[in-house]
């Protein structure tokens, strides 16, 4: 036994551990400069669909847009099955689309309030049904300039 | 020195804690924020009309008509199509080089820009407009509006490369971002001009009710 344990005791020196932190806060500031604050908690699954042509959101320009989420739940035993909204951080009605983005639009300062537009985030698998219906919804309100929020990609397979 | 703070005990910081620190707050990053970037295709709906107005007239020979239905299969001016020469009919189609009957009408010849960097041009009256149908996949419908915009960016590029030895994209590049503010200012006009002799014109037509 206790030659076993003077075997343990005499193992070689322990890493120097000092420059630990270092690594760990580059890594932090990393993330912190390279990455922006999730703004809601998706209720429901996205995969955005992919497009060759997509355009980049200038940052000054983040705070204009205003998400419209469309996908099935992620919690089916809650919400259902169905492809269902969710405006901000609940889910919604195609009804409440209209009314939701009014608010929004008149929350931002005057003037950016005209270069508002709704980001219309689906999933791929969805149908476009429900895309047409918020769409209606939009142009019911005056809410006219949208995007179709996809990934960009070099090459469509 | 070594003696000195022997002598008067000043205790050291223990900083083995400090990687636990910047671990928690590593990790307090990592779940709150995300790298995904805003990027999407922007569009413009049409105005909702009154029951009353009816919308104006367009003639048959100007409308690129796209249909996309339940099956993802699509209909270009009533004849079979393919995702994969559609943005080619679309570039026949806009421009209409060969002053066909059966392709879009051009407006007189005009000026676009401003001086110096103004060219004449004839805009195409030509639109094209997709429809589909509710159950009409959304991955298809954003692909075939991604095609759509896809065309449109070629025939800028063309343009902009015939007018101004620069393409498009790489004159948006310019007005973005140049090394001086008159050369941005001047990309920005170009820009200008060239959206305004091609414009990109791709309507969201009226659901069709079935």
């Amino acid at each position: 036994m206790s030659r076993f344990r003077k075997g343990g005791k005499k193992g070689g020196p322990g890493i120097n551990t000092a420059s630990l932190p270092d690594i760990v806060f580059m890594l932090l500031f990393f993330f912190m400069v390279a990455t922006r604050m999730r703004e809601v908690t998706l209720k429901v699954k996205i995969t955005k669909p992919e497009a060759t042509q997509a355009v980049k959101i200038a940052a000054e320009d983040r705070n204009k847009i205003i998400n419209v989420y469309v996908g099935k739940p992620t919690k089916p035993s809650v919400h259902g099955t169905a492809v269902r909204l969710q405006l901000n951080d609940a889910i919604a009605d195609i009804r409440d689309v209209g009314p939701f983005a009014l608010e929004e639009i008149g929350k931002l300062p005057e003037m950016d309030q005209k270069r508002a537009f709704v980001s219309i985030k689906a999933d791929e698998d969805i149908s476009t049904g429900i895309i047409t219906d918020i769409k209606e919804e939009l142009r019911e309100v005056d809410a006219l300039k949208i995007q179709y929020g996809t990934r960009k990609t070099a090459v469509l397979d | 020195m070594a003696r000195r703070r022997e002598r008067k005990g000043i205790p050291e910081i223990n900083s083995g804690s400090m990687a636990d620190i910047a671990f928690l707050l590593l990790i307090f990053f990592l779940v709150t924020t995300t790298m995904d970037q805003e990027t999407g295709l922007p569009r413009e709906l049409p105005r909702k009309m009154d029951e009353e107005t009816k919308p104006p007239p367009v003639k048959e020979r100007n409308v690129l008509l796209v249909y996309v239905n339940r099956n993802n299969d699509l209909l270009v001016n009533n004849e079979y199509g393919d995702i994969s020469t559609l943005k080619q009919r679309v570039k026949e189609f806009i421009p209409n080089k060969t002053n066909k009957d059966n392709l879009p009408e051009k407006d007189a010849p005009e000026s676009f820009g401003e001086e110096p960097n103004d060219f004449v041009f004839q805009k195409s009256k030509g639109i094209v407009a997709l429809q589909n149908d509710r159950l009409t996949s959304y991955s298809m419908y954003i692909q075939v509006q991604d095609v759509l915009t896809q065309a449109f960016n070629e025939m800028r590029n063309e343009l902009a490369l015939a007018k101004y030895g620069q393409s498009f994209a790489e004159l948006e590049a310019l007005s973005n971002k140049a090394s001086t503010e008159d050369l941005q200012e001047e990309a920005e006009t170009k820009v200008r001009a060239i959206q305004k002799a091609i414009p990109m014109a791709i309507s969201e037509a009226e659901p069709v009710k079935y």
